[in-house]
C-alpha cells in the first residue's frame, strides 16, 4: 500500500505549486505532510487523490501506475478540510455512500456503518443530518465515510484545521490511536509543526513546491537539514554564528567558558520563561528556561551571565545561510 | 497553538490561487457543443439574421428606415419613456428596496409578493389590469387610456420588480457596522445614507436600471389593449415592428430590431461590466 | 435573519420618517399594483361565474388553454435540462469563450418579445426563412406551428433555470462532489446523488418562474403562431381577441385565470425561499 511519488510537477497558471517533486511513503505509516501555507503541500495530496492531475510526473499507488485514474478508481479515502459533509443525507447515509455506489448488500453497508459509527463514536447521532452535528463530529463523520469502502490509503488535508483548538487537541490524540486500530497507509496535510511532530511516523517537510526533507519526528526536529526545516519545526536563536534552539542554550553566572553577556528582558508566557540575553558583540540571543531553572540561578534583568549550549545537544548547529539552502 | 514558528512571517491563508473551472472532460465537451448547438440554433443564429436582414438594405437604407418619421417618432417615444421610467425606478425601486429591508410591519410578505407580480403575469394581463384602474370604467374617474401616459404607465408596471430586486440583497448584506461606525464619528442619519450606504448601492442601482431599461424600450404586450397604438403618438417600436412584419416587410421590421438589439447589447455589456467591478472590489 | 438585527440596532427615534417612507411605498404599490389586480378579480366575477362559464364551454378557448400548458410544460422541461447542464458548465468548468456565452444567455431577459418573434421567423420562416423553406419541404413546419411558438417560449425564458441555478452551485462549491469522486461515485452518480439535491430549490425556484413566464408569452408567441382560431391560440391571445371583440367578459375571466396561475407560482416560490435559507 506505499505511494511511489516521482518528478511530479504542477502550476496554476504562472503559479509553481509543485516542482519536480519524488517521493515515496511507506505502506501503514501515519506520513505528515509539513509546510507553510501555498507550499504545495495539498496539491501534493490532491494530485494522490486524483482531484488534481499532475502536470508531469507519475504516481503509483499500491504498485499501479494511477497517473491517469479518475479519483473513483483509485480507491482512496480524502477527508476534506471543511468535512465536505452530504448536507442532504443523514449521518448514516453519509457514511454508507461509497458502500452504495460498490453496490454492496444492505445487510452488509448496516453492519458496516454501525462498525464505523461505534469506531468514531458517533452510534447514537447515525439519523442526523450533518448540520446537526458539532465540526468535531462531522470530521468524524467524514472520517468514518471515508474509511468505510476499505481505501487503500486514506489521505486528510488540513483534517483540524477548521476546529478550534481544544477539539483539534482531541482529534489529534484520537487519530493517533485510530491509526495505531486500523493500520492503513495514512497520509495527513498540516502547517502546524506541532501536530506533525506529535502525531506522525514520518514527516514530509514541503515548502515553495519542493521536497526539503523527509524523516522521523525526532530527526527532524534534531538533524535539520537545513535552516529552513530548522526554523520551521521549532524555535530558533542563533549564538556566534550558530543557530540553536533556545532550550539547548544554558546560562550561567558562575565563570567558566562560554560567550558573555547581560540580561536585557525577561518574559514568562505560562510554563516557560523567555530571557534575553545582549552578547557583549551586542547581539541579541533567546533562551528558554523553566521557572526553576530561573529561580535556582537567581538572575534577573542586567545581570551579568555567560551563554553555552548544553553538553548533550544532538542539533548539528547549522551555519545560518544568507539563503535557503537548496532542496535536494 | 502553543509552539512558537520564528519562521519568516507567510502571508496568513493558503496561497494557492483560487481553483479555476476544470478543463473539459469529454462528456462535459460533447455537453457543451450539444448546448451551443441549441443556442445558436435558438437564439445566436435568429439574431444573426435580424441583424443580417437589416444589413441587406445598405447603410442608407436603414438610416432611411429609422428615420423615417413615423418610425423615428415610436422610437423617440419609446426611448424617452423608458428613460423616464428608470429614472423613477432608480428612486421608487431603491426606496422600495430600502422599506423592504429596513423597516418591518405586518403585511410585508404581501408587498413582497406584489413586487413579483409584474414579473409573472403575462403583459396582456398587464394591460388588461391597468387598464381596469385607469381605462375607461375607471372607479377613479381618470381614463388615461390611448394616451402616452397609458406607455408610461405600463412601463413603470412592467419594470418594477428590476431595481427592487437587485438592491434588496446587496442591502441586506451591508455591514451595519460600517453605520454605526460613521454615527459614532458624528454623522447623521442622511449623511450616512449618501457617504456610506449609497456608494455601495450605486452597482446595483445600475443594474437594476439597465434591466429596467432595457425591459421598457422592447416592452410589447402590456400596450396592446391600453395604448391604443396611434401611430405618431402612442405607437412603441415593438408595435412599429410588428406592423411591418405583418404588412410583409420584414427589412424595415429588422432595420427597427436591430436599433432595439442594440440596447439590449449595449445593456449585457453594461452589467458584465459592473459586475466584474463589483467581483473586482470583493 | 440578518435585517432583523439590523432593525433592533437602529437608533428608535426618526419614527416620523420611516413612516412616510413606508406610507410612499405602499401607497405606490398600492395604485400600481394592488388595486388593479383586485379589480382584475372584481370584473372577471361581475357576472358571478357567468363568464367563466361561457369561456370553459368554448372549446376555442378551451383549446387554447390546453394548448397553452402543453406549449409551457414542453418548454421549462426544455429550459431546464438546457439550464441546469450549461449552469454546470458554466460554474465548474473553463473553455474559451465562457464570459461571452455566460453574457449572451442574459440576452432573452432584455430582447423584445417582437424581435424574438421576427428573428425567428427569419430564420425558420416557411417561405423566405433561411433554414425554414428546407425544413419544410422535409415536412416540418415550425412558423405559424406549434414547433415554433414552442421555441419563442423557450427563448424569452432560458435565463431563468439558469440564473437560480448557478449562484445555488456556487454557493454550495465542489466539494461535497469531490468526496463522491473519491467515494468512487462516477459523474452520473454524482451528479445525480450529490449535486442535484444540494441545488434542488434553485431548480425548483427556476421551474416555477419559468413555468409563469411560459404560461403567460404573449408578444413572441403572437407573431410566430399566426393566430389561427382553434389551432395555434394560445390563452394570452385569446385575452387580446376577447378584448378587442368586446367580449369583455370573456377577457376578464380568461386573463384571471392567468393572473391566478401567475400569482399562485409567486407565492409558492416566496413560500418555499425563507424555508431553504433557514
Amino acid at each position: 500500500m506505499s505511494i511511489e511519488i516521482s518528478h511530479v510537477g504542477k502550476r496554476f497558471a504562472d503559479f509553481v505549486a509543485l516542482d519536480d517533486v519524488s517521493l515515496s511513503i511507506k505502506a501503514g505509516r501515519l506520513t505528515a505532510l509539513l509546510g507553510p501555507s501555498g507550499g504545495g503541500k495539498s496539491t501534493l495530496l490532491r494530485i494522490i487523490a486524483g482531484l488534481e492531475r499532475a502536470d508531469t510526473g507519475r504516481v503509483e499507488i499500491d504498485g499501479v501506475d494511477a497517473t491517469r485514474l479518475p479519483p473513483q478508481q483509485r480507491n482512496v479515502g480524502f477527508v476534506f478540510q471543511h468535512y465536505a459533509a452530504f448536507k442532504h443525507l443523514s449521518v448514516r447515509r453519509n457514511v454508507a455512500f461509497g458502500l452504495e455506489i460498490r453496490k454492496r448488500s444492505k445487510e452488509e453497508i448496516r453492519r458496516r456503518v454501525d462498525e464505523l459509527l461505534a469506531l468514531v463514536h458517533l452510534g447514537q447521532f447515525g439519523d442526523r443530518l450533518p448540520t446537526q452535528l458539532s465540526g468535531g463530529q462531522r470530521q468524524r463523520m467524514a472520517l468514518a465515510r471515508a474509511l468505510a469502502v476499505e481505501p487503500t490509503v486514506l489521505l486528510l488535508d488540513e483534517p483540524f484545521g477548521a476546529l478550534d483548538a481544544k477539539v483539534r487537541k482531541e482529534l489529534r490524540d484520537w487519530l493517533r490511536r485510530l491509526h495505531d486500530e486500523v493500520h492503513v497507509t495514512t497520509v495527513f496535510v498540516t502547517h502546524d509543526q506541532e501536530e506533525a511532530l506529535e502525531v506522525a511516523d514520518e514527516i514530509v517537510v514541503i515548502n515553495d513546491g519542493r521536497v526539503e526533507q523527509v524523516g522521523a519526528p525526532d530527526d527532524l526536529y534534531d538533524r535539520p537539514a537545513n535552516e529552513f526545516v530548522m526554523r520551521f519545526l521549532g524555535p530558533v536563536t542563533q549564538l556566534g554564528d550558530q543557530l540553536v534552539r533556545p532550550h539547548d542554550l544554558q546560562l550561567t553566572t558562575d565563570g567558566g567558558d562560554g560567550v558573555p553577556g547581560r540580561i536585557t528582558r525577561v518574559t514568562r508566557i505560562g510554563f516557560e520563561i523567555r530571557v534575553e540575553v545582549t552578547t557583549a558583540d551586542g547581539q541579541p540571543v533567546t533562551v528558554t528556561l523553566t521557572r526553576n531553572e530561573l529561580l535556582a540561578l537567581g538572575i534577573g534583568i542586567g545581570t551579568d551571565v555567560r551563554l553555552r549550549i548544553a553538553p548533550n545537544t544532538p542539533t548539528p548547529t547549522l551555519p545560518p545561510t544568507p539563503t535557503l539552502a537548496p532542496a535536494h | 497553538m502553543t509552539s512558537t514558528t520564528l519562521v519568516p512571517d507567510r502571508p496568513a491563508g493558503d496561497r494557492r490561487p483560487a481553483r479555476a473551472g476544470l478543463p473539459l472532460t469529454r462528456v462535459s465537451g460533447l455537453g457543451l457543443g450539444v448546448a451551443m448547438v441549441w443556442f445558436s440554433l435558438l437564439v445566436l443564429i435568429p439574431l444573426a439574421a435580424v441583424v443580417a436582414t437589416a444589413a441587406e438594405g445598405g447603410w442608407a437604407g436603414f438610416w432611411r428606415t429609422v428615420t423615417n418619421e413615423q418610425t423615428a417618432a415610436t422610437l423617440r417615444l419609446t426611448v424617452g419613456t423608458a428613460l423616464l421610467v428608470t429614472l423613477v425606478n432608480v428612486v421608487m425601486g431603491t426606496l422600495i428596496a430600502w422599506v423592504l429591508v429596513r423597516d418591518h410591519f405586518v403585511g410585508k410578505r404581501a408587498l413582497e409578493v406584489l413586487i413579483d407580480v409584474p414579473f409573472a403575469l403575462p403583459t396582456i394581463v398587464a394591460g388588461l389590469v391597468l387598464l381596469s384602474l385607469y381605462g375607461p370604467d375607471s372607479p377613479l374617474g381618470v381614463n388615461i387610456a390611448n394616451t402616452r401616459i397609458a406607455v408610461f404607465l405600463a412601463f413603470l408596471f412592467v419594470t418594477l420588480p428590476f431595481v427592487v430586486r437587485t438592491v434588496q440583497p446587496v442591502l441586506a448584506e451591508l455591514d451595519p457596522e460600517a453605520e454605526e461606525a460613521a454615527a459614532s464619528l458624528g454623522a447623521s442619519r442622511l449623511v450616512t445614507f449618501r457617504r456610506i450606504i449609497l456608494p455601495s448601492l450605486i452597482p446595483a442601482i445600475a443594474a437594476g436600471a439597465a434591466l429596467s431599461f432595457a425591459r421598457a424600450v422592447g416592452e410589447y404586450g402590456s400596450l396592446v389593449l391600453l395604448s391604443g397604438n396611434l401611430p405618431m403618438r402612442t405607437e412603441v417600436a415593438s408595435v412599429r415592428i410588428l406592423s411591418s412584419v405583418e404588412n410583409d416587410n420584414p427589412d424595415s421590421a429588422a432595420a427597427v430590431a436591430v436599433v432595439l438589439l442594440a440596447v439590449s447589447l449595449a445593456v449585457i455589456v453594461f452589467l458584465d461590466v459592473i459586475q466584474r467591478r463589483v467581483v473586482r472590489r470583493g | 435573519m440578518a435585517d432583523s438585527s439590523i432593525a433592533a440596532r437602529t437608533p428608535v427615534g426618526r419614527r416620523p420618517a420611516r413612516h412616510v417612507l413606508r406610507a410612499v411605498v405602499v401607497a405606490y404599490l398600492f395604485f400600481l399594483v394592488a388595486w388593479p389586480l383586485y379589480l382584475v378579480g372584481r370584473n372577471a366575477f361581475a357576472d358571478g361565474l357567468a363568464s367563466f362559464r361561457a369561456i370553459l364551454t368554448d372549446p376555442d378557448v378551451t383549446h387554447a388553454l390546453q394548448l397553452t400548458v402543453v406549449i409551457a410544460v414542453v418548454a421549462v422541461v426544455i429550459n431546464t435540462v438546457f439550464g441546469v447542464g450549461i449552469s454546470m458548465l458554466l460554474v465548474r468548468y473553463d473553455f474559451p469563450g465562457k464570459r461571452a456565452l455566460n453574457a449572451l444567455l442574459d440576452m432573452p431577459l432584455s430582447v423584445s418579445p417582437i424581435v424574438v418573434g421576427l428573428a425567428l421567423i427569419l430564420v425558420y420562416g416557411g417561405r423566405d426563412g433561411w433554414f425554414g423553406p428546407t425544413l419544410e419541404a422535409a415536412g416540418f413546419q415550425i412558423i405559424f406551428a406549434v414547433p415554433g411558438m414552442v421555441m419563442a417560449t423557450v427563448f424569452v425564458a432560458l435565463p431563468l433555470v439558469i440564473r437560480e441555478v448557478v449562484p445555488v452551485l456556487q454557493e454550495v462549491g465542489d466539494e461535497q462532489e469531490q468526496a463522491a469522486r473519491s467515494l468512487g461515485a462516477n459523474a452520473w452518480q454524482t451528479f445525480r446523488r450529490i449535486t442535484l439535491p444540494s441545488i434542488k430549490w434553485g431548480v425548483i425556484y427556476g421551474v416555477v418562474l419559468s413555468l409563469a413566464r411560459s404560461l403567460g408569452e404573449f408578444g413572441a408567441v403572437k407573431v410566430v403562431s399566426g393566430n389561427v382560431l382553434g389551432d395555434t391560440r394560445t390563452a394570452t391571445l385569446v385575452v387580446e381577441e376577447k378584448y378587442l371583440n368586446f367580449d369583455k367578459g370573456g377577457a376578464y375571466a380568461t386573463a384571471f385565470l392567468l393572473a391566478l396561475v401567475a400569482v399562485a407560482c409567486i407565492i409558492v416560490v416566496s413560500v418555499l425561499r425563507p424555508k431553504e435559507e433557514r
